[in-house]
């Protein structure tokens, strides 16, 4: 069992959490993420590792589903019942001379961490986080304190620059010389967003995040098309080389379930009680 | 008409104490027993069938234990017509003992009336990693315990067990059973840190800090076929399918949360016990199924219990056949497959399949299931310096289970390739009582 140690909610429907998890916490790099079950029942989902302190581990989600929706009504002292990590293998850093650091909407939540290893292995970092509107921004202090330079886009214009972080990008691409850049955010962001990069020939990362079961190359869930090769996101990545990935190819897999999703939602608001199946044994 | 196949409990039953002890009295207690030879773990198999014989199921149980702690497992799973009981003598004559129903019999007697755990020795103060808990980590640990040492097991999935819980089915190998022979394991004393990945979360630098290490992290990595629209919506690796079933329980949907997709027309392929596996849960989810394979029926190497098994229950089989294509949009519509035809028999002794030009014909699916095979998982052993590795990947061991690596021992899938629970238990006792030796000497 791991214990929740701090829950809170970040915008409408964006939640941090804090659990004692010390296998993961005192060996988790940049660019890893993590497996949750909640509970018995519970199906096993991959959350980004957002931040660590000594033996916590934060994860940042948005509630999109039933899992993240129990996930968010988990508060202080309550118990999740695994969680396995870190997984993946961990962001290629290294000194690269500037890079920029690009987090859309939740993805935000992945880039502190990879801002801070860049910084630390002697980067210039230039942040980049956008969202739909200024109430959706995150971790807008971890990335002002981290970063060389932060610009903020908001789809609405409601803070920092009207538009798309790809626009912003764009623009310091022309200005002066980019080395590597990271791009975490929904799939068709991280898409747009790193087809700027390919006329200047620019080493862009994208963080995946195709459906998973086990997390450690067990069951193929995960496959990716990268250079016209099959992937396991899961031990080859999660994060990849942008200018090679298949990201149609990803964006279809990840619409699997949208069936059975939206029958777990409904059942999860309308049953808080489990049983008749007989897996269970009828404890819950 | 196809028997009903709807749920997941056992379908072979065991037998009654008066069969037991009826099919005990067959066994001539031979003074050199060939089926000894047969066991890969060498049970005194005539001693604990005498035992069974005399209705002492208690001491039968003992005997048994004395070499393989997972008895209800191996007695259900092994292939016992290639081993124990296909070297029975009288095998040749009538029909041999049934080696294996017995074995099972006296373990689900011992577990109803109450388990009695074999001596441990006194505590040598050495600590050993077990990496994995598939049959192989899980005999090594008994082993190592049992001869004194702190054993710590790390198992990456949330539950034990390897293969034995996220691949073989309920209706094979009851989960019941595989956790309370994994609770005897866990009272020798031994630990298991479960949603541990090692390699990630336990560093190698710690992991070759114990004073020995054992590997038996398994096969688990798929192979796919590398056809065309293998990524499309509904096509399964065969561990993918089984991991939502058992593990997650996906056929209790949405009662437990994982969902899988059961489809309407399932095709498999492959021709191996996992093959027939999927193809029975397939069954059981509600779907039409065909199992297409590329040989001959007679050819097949699932074990021919499987075989009838899903024969009954209404798996369609479609031999001399491969799939070359899937199609569809985004979800699969159907599999393209051609007709193959058997050439000279090649160096597995088996007859070559070739295709055969212009064939092709299009079966009608919802999802594919690709069961041809998996190869050692390549995450850790790739991280441990110096580990040498054969072909596809297998880690590179002498008899005695040592690695390339001093201090590190192997055995189970990781060791042999997608092999059989029992050799894989066989593989990890030669290893135990290596590294016992090993570190008494120190
Ligand atoms: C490596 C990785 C890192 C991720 N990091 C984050 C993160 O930091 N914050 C965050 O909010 N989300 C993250 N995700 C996505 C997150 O896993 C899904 O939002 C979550 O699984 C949804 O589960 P649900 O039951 O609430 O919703 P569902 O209704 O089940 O699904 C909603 C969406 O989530 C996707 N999804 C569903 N099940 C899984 C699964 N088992 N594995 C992966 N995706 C799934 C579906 O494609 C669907 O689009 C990450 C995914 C991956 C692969
Ligand atoms: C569907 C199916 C049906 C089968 N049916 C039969 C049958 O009827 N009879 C029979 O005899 N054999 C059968 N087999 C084969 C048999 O199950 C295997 O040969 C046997 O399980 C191998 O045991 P193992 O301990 O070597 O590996 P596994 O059972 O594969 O266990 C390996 C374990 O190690 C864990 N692991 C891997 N890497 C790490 C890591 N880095 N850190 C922590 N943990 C790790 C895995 O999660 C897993 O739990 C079947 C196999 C399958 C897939
Ligand atoms: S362990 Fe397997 S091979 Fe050995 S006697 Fe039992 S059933 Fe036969
Ligand atoms: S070979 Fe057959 S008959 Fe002889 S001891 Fe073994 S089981 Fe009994
Ligand atoms: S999630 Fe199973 S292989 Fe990646």
């Amino acid at each position: 069992m791991y214990q929740v140690e701090d829950a809170t909610q970040l915008s409408e429907n964006v939640y941090q959490i804090w659990v004692n998890a010390p296998q993961v916490a005192r060996h988790a790099r940049a660019g890893q993420f993590l497996i949750i079950r909640v509970d018995e029942t519970g199906e096993r989902i991959p959350l980004t590792i957002s931040a660590t302190k000594g033996d916590s581990v934060r994860v940042i989600y948005m509630a999109v589903g039933k899992t993240t929706e129990l996930l968010a009504t988990k508060k202080k002292g309550d118990v999740l019942a695994d969680i396995v990590g870190p997984l993946g293998t961990p962001s290629e850093i290294k000194n690269y001379g500037t890079v920029v650091v690009i987090g859309g909407g939740v993805g935000i939540a992945s880039t502190p961490i990879i801002a801070r290893e860049a910084k630390e292995a002697g980067n210039h970092v230039i942040g980049i986080i956008g969202a739909r509107n200024k109430d959706l921004l995150i971790l807008e202090d971890e990335m002002e304190e981290v970063c060389d330079e932060l610009f903020i886009t908001t789809d609405d214009g409601s803070k920092g620059v009207h538009g798309f972080a790809s626009t912003v990008l764009e623009g310091l691409l022309k200005e002066r010389t980019i080395d590597c850049v990271w791009i975490v955010g929904p799939a068709i962001m991280m898409k747009v967003t790193s087809r700027v990069t390919i006329p200047y020939k620019v080493k862009t990362f994208v963080s995946l995040n195709p459906i998973m079961v086990d997390g450690t190359g067990m069951c193929g869930s995960c496959r990716v098309t990268v250079g016209g090769e099959t992937k396991f996101a899961c031990v080859d990545g999660p994060e990849f080389d942008a200018h090679q990935v298949d990201f149609d190819s990803l964006m279809q897999r990840q619409r699997m379930y949208t069936d059975e999703e939206k029958e777990a939602r409904e059942h999860f608001h309308h049953h808080d009680h489990h049983g008749g199946c007989g897996c269970c044994g009828g404890k819950h | 008409m196809a028997k009903e196949v709807k749920d997941f409990t056992e379908v072979n039953k065991g037998l009654t104490e008066e069969n037991a002890v009826l099919e005990a009295l067959r066994c001539m207690s031979c003074v050199r027993p060939t089926c000894v030879k047969g066991c890969p773990v060498g049970i005194d198999i005539p001693a604990f069938i005498q035992k069974v014989a005399e209705k002492d199921f208690e001491g039968a149980a003992a005997v048994i234990k004395a070499d393989n702690m997972l008895p209800a497992i191996c007695g259900r799973v092994c292939p016992q017509e290639s081993q124990c009981e296909g070297a029975c003598i009288l095998a040749k004559k009538e029909k041999p003992v049934a080696v294996g129903a017995l074995e099972r019999y006296v373990a689900d007697w011992e577990r109803e009336h109450g388990t009695k755990l074999p001596a441990v020795a006194e505590p040598t103060g050495k600590h050993v990693a077990v990496v994995g808990s598939g049959p192989a980590g899980l005999t090594a640990a008994a082993e190592l315990a049992r001869f004194g040492h702190e054993v710590t097991v790390f198992e990456s999935l949330h539950e034990a067990g390897g293969v034995l819980t996220y691949g073989i089915p309920e209706f094979r190998l009851p989960k019941a059973i595989v956790k309370a022979e994994i609770e005897q394991v866990k009272a020798l004393g031994v630990e298991i840190r479960l949603n541990h990945l090692v390699g990630r979360s336990v560093p190698v630098e710690e992991l070759l800090g114990y004073d020995a290490v054992f590997l038996g992290t398994g096969a688990g990595l798929p192979y796919f076929m590398g056809i065309e629209g293998e990524n499309l919506n509904g096509v399964y690796s065969a561990n993918e399918f089984l991991t939502r079933v058992n593990l997650m329980h996906a056929n209790c949907f949405p009662e437990f949360d994982t969902p899988v997709k059961r489809g309407c027309k399932v095709v498999v392929v492959g021709g191996g016990n996992v093959a027939m596996d999927a193809a029975r849960v397939a069954r059981r989810l509600g779907a039409a199924v065909t199992l297409v394979y590329r040989r001959r029926e007679e050819d097949l190497p699932a074990r021919a219990v499987e075989v009838k098994n899903a024969h009954e229950e209404g798996v369609e089989f479609l031999c001399c056949a491969n799939p070359v294509r899937i199609v569809g949009e985004t979800a699969v519509e159907g599999v393209e497959c051609v007709r193959m035809e058997m050439c000279e028999v090649d160096a597995s002794g088996r007859p070559k399949p070739t295709c055969i030009e212009g064939s092709e014909f299009t079966l009608e699916a919802d999802v594919f299931i690709e069961a041809i095979g998996q190869g050692p998982n390549p995450l850790l052993v790739s991280m441990i310096p110096g580990l040498e590795r054969a072909r596809r990947g297998n880690l590179v061991v002498d008899e005695d289970g040592r690695t390339t690596v001093a201090r590190v021992y192997a055995a189970g899938d990781a060791a042999t390739g997608a092999a059989t629970v029992i050799w894989a238990m066989g593989s990890a006792k030669t290893a135990a009582a290596a590294i016992d030796k090993a570190l008494k000497e120190e």
